[in-house]
């Protein structure tokens, strides 16, 4: 089932949380939504599921408006943050209260019923654990007793909000790998709500990352980490080190280092957004940025140093696995030439911050250093 | 020093002396001995100081069966409405915004802090004979006051509060996740409240129908007001107990208490069970 959402907009009271959306999402697809706490994400999912109703615009189910379908008929699967399961019913109960509550001949028989939750417990690997009650589970296995239960009733659609969340790094990081091969298997169309980068980057076909109620991007987890169409989008993604630059012509000049040629032919200020793990060492003769390292720490196989930048003094971070030949340079005091292995540069952020600043523009962006 | 004294010593820094602990434990409990304890016993003891055939026998007399006959039925009647109308106002408190939301929380708390007699006097000045309804019900011929239904009517507006009180913060703290859960699986409204919400509450709501229950069997200010004092027609328990007493049958009175402090003690029982089963599902903060 694909779904189309056209020109969405709601408003709390004042606030408008959603402004002008529109996403198309091809059936079998594993979006997710990303983007900072406020950013209208979890407001999206809801209108998506008919929990919220959007002020403006439609939501189309494989072309259908949807407006008038009330959240009992529109054949979603909601898994809840907080997983919502029914305390005073056993686990199997649960997974099949959505096909016991069903009427008529709708309504499989006991035996039906029994036998395709006893298989949902099975997909979701808690066989043998139908008879307990959702105290006596812990929080990995409750949400999957919560997603067995949206799968209960064959959606269309399963939308999870923040379905991780509550969840210690180990086991979420278990469940991400479960819930995509669970996707490979089932296929249904899903979206889930994140704040958490590496889950969406790690999890999701596309990502659809989000910011005070707009789009700020919509495309592949290569496409977003690697052409992040605005400052934001690159900051959120990962951590940043932001440098101011010249450009003249397609040169980009750190005080007096001139460290790159890039694509385009602006004059002026601008920005080098440039991840710690794109930086490397580079070799006396070529062009670079002149440092020297400030300190180094090893946090597990990541190497972290921090190195001044010569011309300014302005701080950069580099980081390395702890084995890349580079590391060998990274000692406290040592002086090093970076090369900038793949970067944006935005203009200069010279608008004063505030609703109405325009987001800076990304004019280029360069894989590999020329000379 | 030994190594207990220096525990002793130690534990003696979170909490009083034994000497200050012993002394204030006995002061508590004499004063509920003497404030509590003491009138409740002396209540069965001035029942049975007769002899238990003059205690059945107060029980027994025709007034007395027909006082606890209608008390029964006035709280019989009383609890279920209440139970439905305390249902539906938490869980519109709860569950829903409106307009006029803290108006009806405040009207919901409002027999709490009239007094009952003032409760009573409302429906005499309604429906009695001078009343703003008196013309309707010379007409229809039906009598309110001094007579069941004024009874059953004051002991709703006294008991009114105590299911939805009890509800309002329950249904509140579990929020609304639940019954979204149950609707997105297809559940009608109808389905989402009797599988969902209600089981959800009810050992809250069992809670509140007991002392809902406790207060309309032992309502007097209000009731005492609008039954009129017909003996063997509209006295329930306690206006009874207040008739025998005012007549010096001291025995008969006593016998009539204790079987009202027996419910009482019945439901202090239940209330107890009740939290320390499942404490964990009743509203915090809360109690009565």
């Amino acid at each position: 089932m694909n779904i189309t959402l056209k020109n969405i907009n709601k408003q709390f009271g004042q606030f408008h949380a959603l402004s002008s959306i529109d996403l198309h999402v091809e059936s079998g697809e594993l979006i997710a939504l990303l983007g900072p706490s406020g950013s209208g994400k979890t407001t999206l999912l809801r209108i998506i599921a008919g929990l919220e109703f959007a002020n403006g615009g439609a939501v189309y189910f494989g072309g259908e408006d949807v407006a008038a379908t009330p959240l009992r008929k529109r054949q979603i699967g909601f898994v809840f943050q907080h997983y919502a399961l029914f305390k005073h019913m056993t686990v199997r109960d649960n997974v099949s209260f959505g096909l016991r509550i069903r009427k008529g001949d709708a309504r499989p028989s006991k035996s039906d019923i029994r036998q395709r939750a006893d298989e949902l417990l099975e997909l979701v690997q808690l066989s043998g654990l139908g008879d307990r009650y959702p105290h006596q589970l812990s929080g990995g296995q409750r949400q999957r007793v919560a997603l067995a239960r949206a799968l209960a009733i064959e959606p269309k659609v399963l939308l999870l909000d923040e379905p991780f969340g509550a969840l210690d790094a180990k086991v979420r990081k278990e469940l991400r790998h479960w819930l995509r091969e669970l996707h490979q298997k089932t296929g249904v169309t899903t979206l889930f709500v994140t704040h958490d980068q590496e889950e969406a980057l790690e999890l999701a076909d596309r990502v659809v990352i989000m910011s005070g109620g707009k789009i700020a991007q919509i495309g592949s987890v290569d496409e977003v980490y690697e052409q992040p169409a605005s400052p934001m989008v690159f900051d959120f993604l990962g951590s940043t080190n932001r440098i101011p630059v010249e450009r003249h012509g397609n040169h980009l000049v750190i005080g007096t280092d001139k460290i790159a040629i890039y694509e385009g032919d602006h004059t002026g200020h601008g920005t080098v957004y440039v991840r710690p793990g794109d930086l490397r060492v580079a070799s006396p003769d070529d062009v670079g940025l002149d440092a020297i390292v400030r300190n180094v720490q090893r946090t597990g196989p990541i190497v972290r140093a921090t190195v001044a930048i010569n011309s300014t003094g302005q701080l950069v971070y580099v980081e390395m696995p702890h084995l890349h030949h580079d590391v060998q340079h990274l000692l406290p005091q040592q002086s090093l030439r970076l090369r900038l292995m793949q970067y944006s540069v935005y203009d200069a952020e010279n608008t004063p911050d505030g609703e109405d600043a325009p987001e800076p523009v990304l004019i280029g962006r360069e894989r590999l250093r020329l000379a | 020093m030994s190594s207990t004294t220096i525990l002793a010593a130690r534990h003696s820094a979170v909490t009083e002396s034994s000497g200050v602990r012993r002394l204030l434990i006995t002061a508590a409990l004499l004063f509920l001995l003497m404030f509590l304890l003491l009138p409740l016993i002396s209540v069965f003891f001035e029942a049975l100081r007769n002899g238990v055939h003059t205690y059945v026998d107060a029980l027994t007399e025709p007034d007395a069966v027909a006082a606890i006959k209608l008390t029964l039925l006035a709280s019989g009647i009383a609890v279920p409405l209440n139970l439905v109308f305390g249902v539906a106002a938490a869980w519109a408190v709860a569950k829903f915004e409106f307009r006029g939301k803290a108006l009806l929380v405040t009207l919901i708390d409002l027999p709490f802090s009239v007094s009952p007699v003032v409760s009573g006097l409302i429906y005499v000045l309604m429906f009695g004979a001078s009343g703003w309804a008196a013309g309707w019900m010379a007409d229809t011929n039906i009598q309110i006051i001094f007579a069941l239904p004024g009874i059953v009517l004051a002991t709703i507006f006294v008991t009114f509060p105590f299911v939805a009180r009890e509800l309002i913060p329950l249904m509140q703290e579990q929020g609304t996740d639940d019954e979204q859960a149950a609707l997105s699986l297809g559940a009608s409204g109808w389905q989402t409240f009797w599988y969902i919400t209600l089981p959800n509450v009810r050992w809250g709501l069992l809670y509140g129908v007991l002392l809902c229950n406790a207060r309309a069997m032992g309502e007097f200010g209000a009731v005492s007001v609008v039954s009129g004092h017909i003996r063997g027609e509209t006295n329930t328990m306690p206006l009874h107990v207040e008739i025998l007493y005012n007549e010096y049958n001291f025995a008969a009175a006593f016998a009539m208490a204790s079987v009202l402090a027996s419910l009482a003690l019945l439901t202090l029982g239940l209330k107890t069970l009740l939290e320390a089963r499942h404490g964990d599902s009743l509203a915090k903060g809360q109690k009565h």
